[in-house]
């Protein structure tokens, strides 16, 4: 331990003092550990939901390395940086999501990708992260709680990219973008009449975005919710085939790869969005409570770090980042179990994927970079 | 900029403001997670038990086992109707990227009709997911071979080998055996559903259709583990089913195939039984038709040409047809006359060729009247009477006699009543009585028509296997069995059910064989022609039925009238007389006389007899 010491000192000002290896990595152990724990659990459930294929569970081990070196290098960004470059990001961002109407390449009915010949990617998956970055940039310019004037600005910085996003159509995605963005706003202590004038403006905005915003399929999905049996073949086969999955594998579950729902292919979507319910069938409510406390054990760290974080901005971020990481948890839970529209929200670290995973971990390396900045400065 | 006003910030008020703000949403999160937590519970634990049932009856499936149906053996043992393997191709949408590009290339490889894309099509809009919809039925295993050998590796194409029916001797036995087709819906109004699952083929006809409850058998069934596309991957329990019974007939396929030769283009109709058993040995009627037509469903052109047919294929005659007996009934009424003492045998009438009811000047003319000019003889006893058929001897027994009694002395021989016989359909045919002719017609009864049923003609209608039924009671001297097809359900006996028998003198019994005997072997017997080169004895009778009535003193002149005016040729017989072995009739339908169907009746009797003798 002393050697290391030796080696960093005098190397940085900010490291002048750090302690251990993590520290000096600006990793946050508390909150890498549960995560690591969730991916290790993936990647079982996945072999089971890939019914035992190795090259699905290698190119998910892969996409997690990725993932874990990027979080690595955000971890390393200081936070004013981050800061200073949230409108440039922002900007870039929504400048993309525009360009897919025109330019971007079609998956199943949604256009959402934009390809640069050697790599596809969505835009919509960097603004998961520029989103709050810009949101909690803009409302820290002045003191808190914000003024209504500043409020109605975020919401414009908010809404824009979640209707692109939701016309591409991906409601999934923009429900996430648009919460991650009204988190900070709510974090920053927007007043409550102002939350409540929102809450209105946003069921006023309901009615026109059924008529007009929502394509078929949406509307099917948020109708099969609440009468899946209507259409046993069609929309509702999905949410029945998950519904008898979780529920047929009761308190202790089927069995490590004896699911008979995911492995006899009833259940659709097994591997992504609808992951959990072949690792609720295997494994039981056991299963799940365990998973759940893992994830509890994620978003409670999240929240300590935004709880302790020196600066506003800090603070804003963090908490923005771990709701909206367990909102994906509650919506995928909630949609797989039937009590949610589905609306495509892959289970974190759990579903297979590969943007989603590195922008999740991108997430992550900006709380790391938070959490380990106050203890340095605090020090 | 963010420096400055760094500056001025109030940072305990806003770490004040995030903390609220963070225990609002930890108390949400907990909220949320309670939700949560609930669902699972309520799904995982709660409602276990039915989501366990429904995922077993996701990948559970009771398939049914159909099961094989019974076959028909001839008395040598010889298959008639077998089960034979045929092949389904089927079509299961979901496997296919491209079905209609698949239903393109089968109906070139197939070269399926329109009629088969038809019924493809409206098989299709019933279908459920992942069920393979049959494209092309009834392929055999050549067919097969050279037509769709890789067929099963084209994505979405099942290949499926099932049982089909067959005929193998096609329309020697169309009208003994009758056929199965698929079961229609009306089928199921009178079949048990549950025994039909997965059972393609139904009787529609003939034995198919008499002995349907036990040729059918029991099915069996099966659980097996499908996955999401249906496909079987193992079988968790099985029962299997339980076969129908195989029906051994009294018909001899070699015989039925002599009286097919021997009728060749005559339409008409052969009944051979055994006098022993009332089995029928032969059974046939001509034109036929082809049983395997109808088995995977007949196309609508051929039934309709079956159907309009003046020919009337699709007619038994043997069970169905109904025609005046002429004079064959000559040998019932002489019976009936003699136990009643109408007639001894040695009394005798004048006969000029012709006779007239008193008070009547209507001539009843005898047939030797067009041919010679004259009678049969000065005077004529029975013997004579029935070897030469003397219709004047019969016009005045009838008169004698009177209607109601010769009804009531026919009524034992099963004239105008079914035989009971085992192939649906049978009629009854007419025997008149001054009853039934005032509940048929709502007439009196004329004396005239007593006439002209003295010698089978008027009113009476017999079926082919009403007269093999009688003949029967002849060769045995009143004992006689219900006619039967089926000797044998497996090995439970079913044929030879005895009648009720008629008691009489052997003396008139004799009386009226001798005549018959006379009617083959003398040399003005009516069908003296058949007796050439004959090693046995036979007992017959001749008879001719009127199609049209013919006007009084009109001369009848064979030539002159259609074909289907000419009249229809009967014969019936038995031999060998001392111990008969076999009995036949023939019914040559417009074949102008006896002639036509005596010969036929010889054949029949050399194979039989030739065969009997061989064993």
């Amino acid at each position: 331990m002393s050697e290391y010491t030796r080696f960093f000192e005098g190397s940085d000002r900010d490291f002048a003092k750090a302690q251990t290896l993590t520290e000096r990595l600006r990793l946050d152990v508390l909150l890498l550990l549960p995560m690591l724990a969730i991916m290790v659990t993936g990647v079982f459930v996945l072999f089971s939901a890939s019914d035992g294929d190795w090259d699905t569970v290698n190119r998910q081990i892969r996409n997690f390395l990725i993932g874990l070196a990027v979080l690595m290098v955000v971890a390393q960004i200081r936070l004013d940086t981050l800061q200073r470059w949230a409108p440039t990001l922002y900007l870039g961002a929504l400048f993309l999501l525009l360009l897919v109407p025109f330019f971007g390449v079609g998956v199943k009915g949604a256009q959402r990708w934009l390809s640069l010949g050697f790599i596809r990617f969505q835009p919509s998956e960097i603004m998961k992260i520029a989103m709050p970055l810009m949101v909690a940039a803009w409302v820290v310019r002045y003191a808190l709680p914000p003024r209504p004037t500043t409020t109605v600005t975020a919401l414009v910085i908010i809404a824009l990219p979640a209707a692109a996003i939701a016309t591409q159509p991906d409601l999934g995605t923009a429900i996430l973008v648009g919460a991650s963005g009204a988190f900070v706003v709510f974090m920053a202590g927007v007043s409550w009449w102002q939350i409540f004038a929102g809450a209105l403006a946003a069921l006023a905005c309901t009615w026109p975005a059924w008529l007009f915003l929502l394509r078929d399929y949406q509307k099917q999905r948020i109708l099969t919710l609440f009468d899946p049996e209507a259409d046993k073949l069609g929309a509702g086969w999905n949410i029945i085939q998950s519904k008898t999955a979780i529920g047929s594998g009761g308190w202790s579950g089927k069995g490590y790869l004896q699911g008979t729902q995911s492995h006899l292919d009833f259940l659709p979507e097994s591997q992504t969005d609808f992951i959990i319910a072949v690792l609720a069938e295997e494994w039981g409510l056991r299963g799940v409570l365990i998973l759940l406390l893992l994830y509890g054990l994620v978003v409670a760290r999240g929240l300590w770090i935004s709880f302790t974080a020196h600066t506003s901005y800090g603070r804003l971020l963090a908490s923005a980042i771990t709701l909206t990481f367990g909102v994906y948890v509650v919506v995928n839970m909630g949609m797989v179990a039937g009590i949610l529209p589905v609306v495509g929200v892959p289970l974190p670290f759990v579903s297979f994927g590969g943007t989603s995973i590195v922008t999740l971990l991108l997430g992550f390396g900006i709380l790391s970079a938070i959490s380990t900045e106050k203890r340095v400065l605090s020090r | 900029m963010a420096r400055t006003l760094d500056a001025l910030r109030d940072t305990r008020r806003e770490w004040m403001i995030n903390r609220s703000r963070l225990i609002l949403a930890v108390l949400a999160i907990i909220v949320v997670l309670g939700v949560l937590v609930y669902r699972y519970y309520s799904l995982q634990i709660v409602q276990h038990d039915d989501f366990m049932t429904q995922s077993d009856r996701n990948r559970i499936r009771v398939e049914v086992i159909p099961p094989t149906r019974g076959q028909i053996l001839d008395r040598k043992e010889r298959l008639l109707a077998a089960n034979k393997p045929t092949f389904v191709i089927g079509v299961v949408r979901e496997r296919s990227e491209d079905p209609a590009a698949l239903v393109d290339t089968l109906t070139e490889r197939l070269s399926l009709s329109d009629r088969e894309l038809r019924a493809f099509q409206e098989r299709s809009e019933r279908r459920r997911p992942f069920e393979a919809v049959p494209i092309k039925l009834g392929l055999d295993d050549t067919a097969l071979a050279t037509v769709a050998v890789d067929l099963h590796q084209l994505p979405g194409v099942v290949v499926d080998a099932k049982l089909t029916r067959d005929y193998p001797y096609g329309e020697a036995l169309s009208h003994v055996l009758g056929y199965v087709g698929r079961v229609s819906a009306e089928d199921l109004l009178e079949l048990d559903a549950e025994r039909y699952r997965g059972t393609l083929h139904t009787g529609k006809v003939g034995l198919e259709k008499r002995y349907e409850p036990l040729l059918h058998g029991k099915p069996g069934y099966q659980y097996v583990e499908t996955n999401a596309h249906g496909r079987v991957l193992r079988v968790l329990e099985k029962q299997a089913p339980v076969p129908g019974k195989n029906l051994r007939l009294y018909l001899d396929l070699d015989l039925q195939r002599e009286a097919v030769a021997a009728l060749g283009d005559q339409r008409g109709a052969v009944v051979a039984l055994d006098p022993l058993t009332g089995g029928v040995l032969a059974m046939v009627s001509n034109p036929s038709y082809d049983p395997n037509l109808f088995v995977e469903g007949i196309s609508y052109s051929d039934y309709a040409e079956l159907r309009g047919s003046l020919d009337t294929p699709l007619l038994n005659r043997a069970v169905q047809g109904q025609y005046p007996p002429g004079s064959t009934v000559k040998p019932l009424i002489s019976l009936g006359a003699l136990a009643r003492d109408f007639i001894t045998p040695d009394s005798e009438i004048r006969d000029p060729g012709w006779y007239q009811l008193p008070g009547d000047d209507r001539r009843y003319r005898d047939w030797t009247l067009r041919v010679r000019g004259t009678g049969h003889a000065e005077t004529v006893d029975l013997r004579m009477a029935i070897a030469e058929s003397c219709d004047t001897y019969y016009y005045d027994l009838a008169h004698r006699m009177g209607i109601d009694a010769m009804a009531e002395l026919l009524q034992p021989f099963g004239l105008g009543q079914r035989t009971g016989i085992d192939i649906p359909g049978e009629q009854d045919g007419i025997l008149p009585s001054t009853d039934w002719k005032r509940a048929a017609l709502g007439e009196p009864w004329y004396p005239g028509e007593t006439i002209s049923a003295g010698i089978g003609q008027g009113y009476m209608l017999t079926t082919p296997l009403q007269l093999a039924q009688a003949a029967m009671v002849l060769a045995n001297k009143g004992e006689s069995f219900v006619p039967s097809v089926v000797h044998r359900v497996d090995d439970l006996t079913v044929g030879g059910v005895q009648r009720p028998s008629m008691p009489m003198d052997e003396a008139d019994w004799q009386a009226v064989v001798v005549g018959m005997v006379d009617v083959v072997h003398s040399p003005r017997g009516t069908a003296a022609g058949i007796s050439r080169g004959i090693g046995y004895q036979i007992a017959g009778k001749t008879g001719t039925s009127q199609v049209v009535s013919i006007a009084q003193d009109a001369i009848y002149d064979e030539d002159a009238i259609s074909e289907r005016n000419r009249n229809h040729g009967l014969f019936i017989a038995f031999a060998p007389v001392e111990n008969p072995r076999i009995v036949v009739v023939v019914i040559a339908e417009n074949g102008g006389g006896s002639r036509a169907a005596s010969p036929v009746a010889r054949r029949i009797m050399d194979a039989w007899l030739s065969e009997a003798s061989d064993v």
